[in-house]
Parts: C-alpha cells; structure tokens; sequence
C-alpha cells in the first residue's frame, strides 16, 4: 500500500500519548471523558456533534471513531449525514459572513 | 447477500478447525493481543469454572427460513439438522432431575423442528419458570401452518425473545433479508395483539439487537430507549427489554469479518472493551447448551465450534450433575465476545 501521512492504525495508539507527557494526557482524557458523559445533552447527540466537528476539523482520525461510535448507538447513516450538512452549512457560512467584513472594507476604502 | 449457508457453499470456514485455527494463529500467535487465556488469567480468572445448573439453552435444530448475514450458527433452508423427539425426551428426563429454572429454545428457526410443539407442550408440564422461545418473527408468516404461533405460545405462556437488527428497515433487510423487517412488523404486531409485550403483561416479549456490522454494540440501556420510542411511533409495537448482543467473530461474522477487511480491527475492539468484570457472569457458567443431536457444550457459540464440555458426560443421556458441576469451561478467542464492554449473553449484558 502507498504510504501516507494518515495511517488509520495510529487511531489504536492514541492513548500512547500519556506515555510522553502523563500528567497532561491524562488530564485531556479525563476531560474528554466527562465531556462524551450523559449530561444536558445526551450521549447520542454528542456523538453527532463530534462527527459534525471532525468533518469540520477534517481529522480522519476522528471521523473514523465518530462513524463508529454513530454505529454503535444505532444511529443511522442519514442522521449522520445531516449532522455533516450542518457542519458545512456553518463552515460554509462562516466563510461567506466574512464576506460582510470585506463590503464594510471596500465600502470604506471605495464607496 | 447470501442465500446459502457457509456450509452448502462448500466454504472453508463452514470447518471449526478452519476457524479456530484464525482465531488462535495471526495476532493473537505473534502476541500482537493477549489470548482470552492470558487476559483472563490476569485477574485470577482461569481456569473458567461451571457453577450450578440454571439454564438448559436446547438447539432444537439448524434449519431457518432466513439466511441472516451474521448468523453464529450458519443456519438457513438448505440445514437439514434437527433434533429427534427421542432427545427431546431425554432432556425432558433431565430437567426433572435439575434445579435449572429456564429452558432456552433455539436454532435455526425452532418453530420449523416438526416435534417443536410437542417438546413445548410436554416442557410446560415439568414447572420451568422461565420457558423462552428465540423466534425470528418472520415464521409467524412465513407459512399458514405457524400463523396461529402467538396464540400456542401464549397457551403456554412462552417468553418470546426475537431478533431485531433495527428500527429501520435498511439495516434491518441488510442483516436479515430483503423484507425481513416488513414481516417482523407485522409478527410483532399480531404478538401484540394477543398480550405480548404490554407494559404490565405476564406475556413477555423482549427483542434482541445485534450491530449490523463490524462494531460493537452500544449501551443497552439507552439502546432500549431508542427502539422503545421508534417502534410505538412508527407502528404503535410495544415490547419488554432490549437485549444488545455483541457479534462473536464465528461462522458467518466472521467470514464477513474477513471478506470486509475488519478482522482485526474487530479482535482489537474486542480486546480493548475486554472487561474483567464481565467474566464473572458469562452465560457459560451456568448454563449448558445441548445441540440438535444431542451433546452438550458450555454455550451456543461453543457449540458451534465443535468445542464439547471438558466432562466424562457429554450427552445428554449421559448427563451427570457431579461430573459436569466445577468443569473448567472451554474458552477460546471468540469469548472476548461476552466480555467487552457491558459483557454480553444471550440474556443481554451481564455486568
């Protein structure tokens, strides 16, 4: 296979970071841990919100794990793609809204 | 989708040794993960021991009219295997001498074992508390002759536990078959209809899921929740509990394993959900699986295997409780199955 800067077995060695810097690596996976816990949002819409955010993010580490943890809770292939439309409905809208940043600039500089 | 068993196909992984051969060598030879052995020797686990009798899980044959993608026991139409009424009798003998409390038929479809009703109607003589059926729904209308299923098993006051990949019908067709989920509506509507499943029913009705793919399931629980509430507003269904079950890399999983690629990265799944915990309450422990012809294994999963108990006594006309009571159970790979996570039996999680 071609090599590339992505390798999906490296997803299994995630908590191998602790090993370089414990006390922060636990840390963040403690605090990982409790944000993925029931709380005013349940398990299942977090899911769908990190799966949004990894494509936002573009991290295929975490669409892989989030596409499986959606799996997992049952949650089905079109729920998860709308929750992808709405990642990219904010990015995409976040682009275009910058877009008044820059009318304000030639407004200014040519109106 | 397949429409024949491993087995018809003439595949090499219809062979138990095939099988346990993929699941001893790779990964698990090189020490890339620690054998089932090792892990549970760990916490001062093994050997696995036999506690009492309490279940009797029957295999009344492997004959089905489904062809289920993941199915552990490679059943379908072309499985001739069934169980003779003399077994069935032998069983009965054997009941009456035991403490166990539930009976578990399964297969294969057992409705489809011609001496089913009979083996049912002289069980519900012998005073089982706990007398389950595993249907898959679509034999309640696959054929005029079961149509009256739900009210023989409601005679007898039968615990109907059915599979249900899904609430939605994709995944439920994907795993099962092409209109798979369409029946099993309507079976479990007419099992509503005479009792099953009603919140304060002595008719127990309780569906079990397993993922339709190579991941493992999620909290059961919370999966209940989700079923509950798409079955009664999609079509007014009701049903006790939900039982999610974690997919054994056997028989046809894991040729799907293999097929897909995802092999290892399900044994590594499995490996890292491994709870300690888990293993104190798996099936095996007390329950004895008894197969189509007879012989006698710690579970259904062993079963297929060709793994026999590790007793002078292994059939059921030569059941002894001294020399089956404190067997070390067998164990392999695959029982990294029943300890991930929430650990999982045929009676849902066990931790």
């Amino acid at each position: 296979m071609q090599k590339t800067y992505y390798d999906p077995a490296d997803l299994r060695k995630f908590g191998k970071i602790t090993e370089w810097s414990e006390e922060l690596g636990n840390k963040f996976f403690d605090y990982y841990g409790k944000v993925f816990e029931e709380g005013a949002l349940t398990a299942r819409e977090k899911s769908l919100i990190a799966l949004a955010v990894a494509h936002t993010e573009q991290c295929p580490y975490c669409i892989d794990a989030y596409s499986k943890d959606g799996l997992q809770r049952g949650i089905t292939k079109e729920e998860m793609m709308e929750a992808i439309h709405v990642g990219a409905a904010i990015k995409s809208g976040a682009t275009l809204v910058h877009g008044v940043q820059m009318m304000n600039k030639i407004n200014k500089l040519d109106g | 989708m397949a429409t024949k068993s491993l087995k018809k196909q003439g595949s090499d992984l219809a062979k138990s040794n095939k099988q346990l051969e993929i699941l001893s060598n790779g990964i698990f030879q090189n020490g890339e993960l620690p054998t089932f052995k090792n892990k549970i020797s760990e916490s001062n686990q093994f050997p696995l021991k036999a506690k009492t009798l309490e279940i009797l899980q029957v295999n009344v044959g492997y004959m089905c009219n489904q062809v289920c993608e993941h199915c552990h026991v490679d059943a379908g139409p072309d499985r001739k295997e069934i169980m003779t009424q003399e077994t069935m009798q032998q069983i009965l003998d054997v009941i009456k001498t035991t403490g166990a409390h539930t009976l578990d038929l399964t297969g294969g479809a057992p409705e489809m074992n011609p001496n089913f009703r009979w083996f049912v109607e002289e069980a519900s003589k012998i005073g089982i508390k706990d007398f389950i059926v595993r249907s898959n729904l679509t034999i309640i209308r696959a054929n005029k002759k079961y149509y009256d299923l739900p009210d023989f098993f409601k005679k007898h006051n039968i615990h109907v536990v059915s599979s249900m990949p899904h609430w939605t019908r994709g995944k439920t067709d994907k795993q099962r078959g092409e209109g798979v989920f369409d029946m099993s509506i309507k079976a479990l509507q007419e099992l509503n209809a005479v009792g099953y499943g009603m919140p304060d029913s002595n008719l127990k009705l309780d569906l079990v899921y397993n993922p339709s793919g190579a991941f493992l399931p999620g909290d059961q629980a919370a999966m209940e929740k989700d079923f509950k509430k798409a079955l009664m507003e999609d079509f007014g269904i009701q049903f006790h509990n939900l039982f999610a079950i974690t997919n054994l890399p056997i028989a046809r999983f894991l040729d799907y394993l293999i097929a897909s690629e995802n092999y290892e990265d399900y044994m590594y799944a499995l490996v890292e959900a491994y709870n300690p915990n888990a293993v104190k309450n798996v099936m095996c422990t007390n329950t004895l699986s008894i197969s189509w012809d007879g012989y006698l294994f710690d579970c259904d999963f062993n079963q297929m295997l060709e793994l026999p108990v590790n007793s002078k006594a292994k059939h059921i006309s030569e059941y002894n409780e001294e020399l089956l009571e404190g067997r070390n159970i067998v164990i392999s790979q695959h029982c990294y199955g029943c300890t991930a996570g929430a650990g999982s039996s045929c009676q849902g999680s066990v931790a």
